[in-house]
């Protein structure tokens, strides 16, 4: 027989036993009752300015931990402002766990105030939900919730509670293990699938991996490391691959789509085996893909619905990608395939071309290569979305660091909420945001969470002054008919910080990144950098 | 091409709404939907005729089987297909043809569930073309209203989900 407490002192105790310290949220009076217990716990729960940003702050903290993160909201605005963090979670398959507060069971479907139907709301991007009407059920559902979230193919789970629920009295016991009959994940590879795998990695000449976002998700980077260097396979990357192999790995050519490298696209067109693992094949990824008559893809994934959606697979293996990777690596010939390695080495040599210093502001990627000099061994970059999503995809060179960003769903305004989540995660990693002022516009009441909550995050605001990748949209689609782009208006960032007690500079040429670049890393509290670049500036340079 | 496919899921509340939201958002096109409970009270059968071609039935199986409350999805094979749909008709109906509309139910299997001074209510289950065929013979009469519930359908012999 457990104890008996209210729902919302079990949520709270739910929370602590599964390990939870962290917490992202904002409140309203729906879920009052919880924060009410949250007070007596020791979770810490960092206050956002917008609740969207508890979910982005919450998606950081989950891809550096591996583990389900957690946000908090009231119903109604609090509830549907977190739409699309929720999606975003969903989008690049990050484990979530939403507690939302509801009014009360008796008065769902009146319209009252500060109601919204979250759950029907949100169903088309979170793995499961639950509105909770059943007290009794809370410490189960929690369970379950936490389990969906972070097996399988990870996902955000939404759990949707009533004040008057949050308020009842129940006998306390969290069950030590769920068992859902009809949600049972993969786990090892089919055993003749990975023979067909070995086979065909044995018979290729042109073989190529192309590693996605899956690979964090399931801790696999070494073992595919491992098997890249066995077989002798360069590996190309897609966004949420970034990071996932060192920089400068001899067999790591960079990443593949509309905004990729060049190596990388010649790569994928040119090879004649292709090894998806944990990519989902993105329509921007495979844009640049030639058609090829006898390319053989092996596609592994976790999801089965994701292998021969959008690429025909000759190979097909669900399973987790650690488990499978290891299963082929006691599988696969030791092989070197010199003349494929060493041509796509030479391509990406050829690349490292000397950036033009342009007659206004800098050139990004020459800015970010005065970054790659500085960046400590632990760090985590967070890119926005738009240009300067591409121009830090392309340029960052990670050895050791993580790459995040909003893949899937391209969400403005990312970078910084989830970059507090990161530092949150991981306090020890320099951790550093780059957005431009189109993102950062979406996103600067965070600055205060940063100072409230002591969060050292630095920003890179790259400054110019348009809706940037808009603008090339526009520049090269639209006969350069710009509208909507302009930021007049914006205001100083470096004032705006300091208005928040916020140090920072800017930088509006080249022979200035590499002092400012240096304040920033050095600075042991946030630190904001505008950098000014061209409004002409192309997003692949 | 039509496929009819069999779900079992978790009798929960809302599973029906991820289903249909799941089709709607994914531009699946669903020709019928039918739902009960089965005989285990925790779980109902739902049976979805949807219009499309291979690739398309693959990804609705695959998607459907990612929703946490489906217990298992099958797409029943075409030659071992038993279906029926229930179908009430009210049909214009006057003295003088009531024989000829008693000798149509006969003929079709169906079966006449009300009668009034003007009209006739029939009922048929049957598989889709034999309605098709019963609902042709009734037009002639004036149909007031048709109402049907859907296919239902199991595998024939001893192969099931």
């Amino acid at each position: 027989m457990g104890i008996k407490i209210t729902v919302a002192e079990s949520l709270v105790k739910c929370l602590e036993t599964e390990g939870i310290t962290k917490i992202f949220g904002y409140p309203g009076a729906a879920i009052c009752p919880f924060y009410d217990k949250l007070m007596q716990s020791n979770i810490q729960h960092i206050l956002v300015r917008h609740e969207i940003n508890a979910g982005h702050a919450a998606n950081g903290f989950a891809r550096i931990t591996g583990k389900p993160a957690v946000c908090v909201a009231t119903s109604g605005p609090g509830a549907t402002n977190l739409i699309t963090a929720i999606a975003t979670a969903y989008m690049d398959s990050i484990p979530m766990v939403i507690i939302t507060g509801q009014v009360k069971t008796e008065q769902i479907g009146r319209d009252v105030f500060q109601e919204a139907d979250i759950t029907g709301a949100a169903e088309p991007f979170v793995k499961h939900s639950y509105l909770i009407k059943d007290a009794e059920s809370v410490p189960e559902i929690v369970k379950k919730a936490f389990y969906i979230a972070g097996t399988g193919r990870p996902g955000p789970v939404l759990l949707d509670i009533p004040m008057d629920v949050q308020l009842e009295e129940i006998d306390f016991e969290y069950p030590e293990s769920v068992e859902i009959s009809s949600y049972k994940p993969k786990n090892e590879g089919n055993k003749l699938q990975i023979k067909r795998v070995a086979d065909a990695v044995k018979e290729a000449e042109k073989p190529l991996i192309c590693a996605g976002g899956g690979l964090f998700t399931s801790n696999a980077r070494e073992i595919m490391v491992e098997i890249a260097e066995k077989a002798g396979i360069p590996v190309i990357c897609t966004m949420m691959g970034i990071s996932v192999m060192p920089y400068d790995h001899p067999l790591f050519l960079g990443m593949i789509g509309m905004h990729g490298r060049k190596t990388p696209n010649r790569a994928i067109s040119e090879c004649d085996l292709l090894i998806l693992l944990g990519a989902r094949v993105g329509d921007r990824a495979v844009m640049g893909m030639k058609n090829h008559h006898n390319l053989k893809v092996i596609h592994i994934d976790i999801d089965p619905a994701e292998i021969g959606k959008n690429l025909p697979v000759s190979i097909p293996v669900v399973g987790d990608l650690k488990a499978v990777l290891t299963q082929i690596s006691e599988a696969v010939e030791p092989k070197r395939h010199k003349d494929w390695t060493e041509y796509l080495q030479e391509l990406k040599s050829s690349e490292n071309i000397i950036h033009q210093t342009p007659e206004i502001g800098v050139n990004p990627a020459a800015f970010l290569d005065e970054l790659n000099k500085l960046l400590p061994d632990r760090c985590v970059i967070s890119a926005d979305v738009g240009q300067n999503q591409i121009w830090t995809a392309n340029n960052i060179k990670l050895n050791s660091g993580r790459f995040i960003t909003s893949g899937g769903m391209g969400a403005m305004g990312y970078s910084v909420p989830a970059a507090i989540g990161a530092k949150s995660a991981c306090p020890e990693a320099e951790v550093i945001a780059i957005c431009g002022d189109g993102s950062f516009q979406m996103q600067s009441m965070e600055l205060a969470t940063m100072i409230q909550h002591g969060i050292v995050v630095k920003i890179i605001i790259m400054a110019n002054n348009r809706l940037g990748m808009v603008r090339e949209l526009q520049t090269s689609l639209y006969d350069d008919r710009l509208t909507a782009v302009f930021l007049d208006g914006s205001p100083d960032f470096v004032k705006l910080a300091d208005a928040y007690g916020i140090g920072g500079e800017y930088v509006s040429n080249i022979s200035e990144a590499k002092t400012a670049l240096e304040n920033l890393i050095n600075s042991d509290k946030p630190y904001v950098l505008q950098v000014k670049v061209d409004e002409n500036e192309r997003s692949v340079l | 091409m039509k496929h009819t496919i069999s779900i079992l899921v978790e009798n929960n509340a809302g599973v029906l709404a991820r289903i249909s939201g799941l089709f709607a958002r994914r531009g699946y096109n669903i020709h019928s939907l039918a739902v009960g409970v089965t005989d285990d009270e925790n779980i109902s059968r739902i049976t979805i005729v949807a219009e499309g071609n291979d690739y398309t039935l693959e990804q609705i199986e695959k998607q459907l089987n990612k929703l946490i409350d489906v217990i298992k999805v099958r797409s029943l094979p075409a030659d071992k297909l038993l279906s029926r749909e229930l179908m009430l008709v009210k049909v214009n109906c006057n003295n003088a043809q009531r024989p000829e509309l008693i000798a149509i139910a006969e003929l079709s299997g169906a079966k006449i569930s009300d009668v009034s001074k003007e009209t006739m209510t029939l009922e048929l289950s049957a598989n889709e073309s034999k309605i098709a065929v019963f609902e042709e013979l009734l037009k002639p009469y004036g149909v007031k209203e048709v109402v049907r519930t859907g296919v239902v359908a199991l595998q024939k012999g001893g192969g099931g989900l």
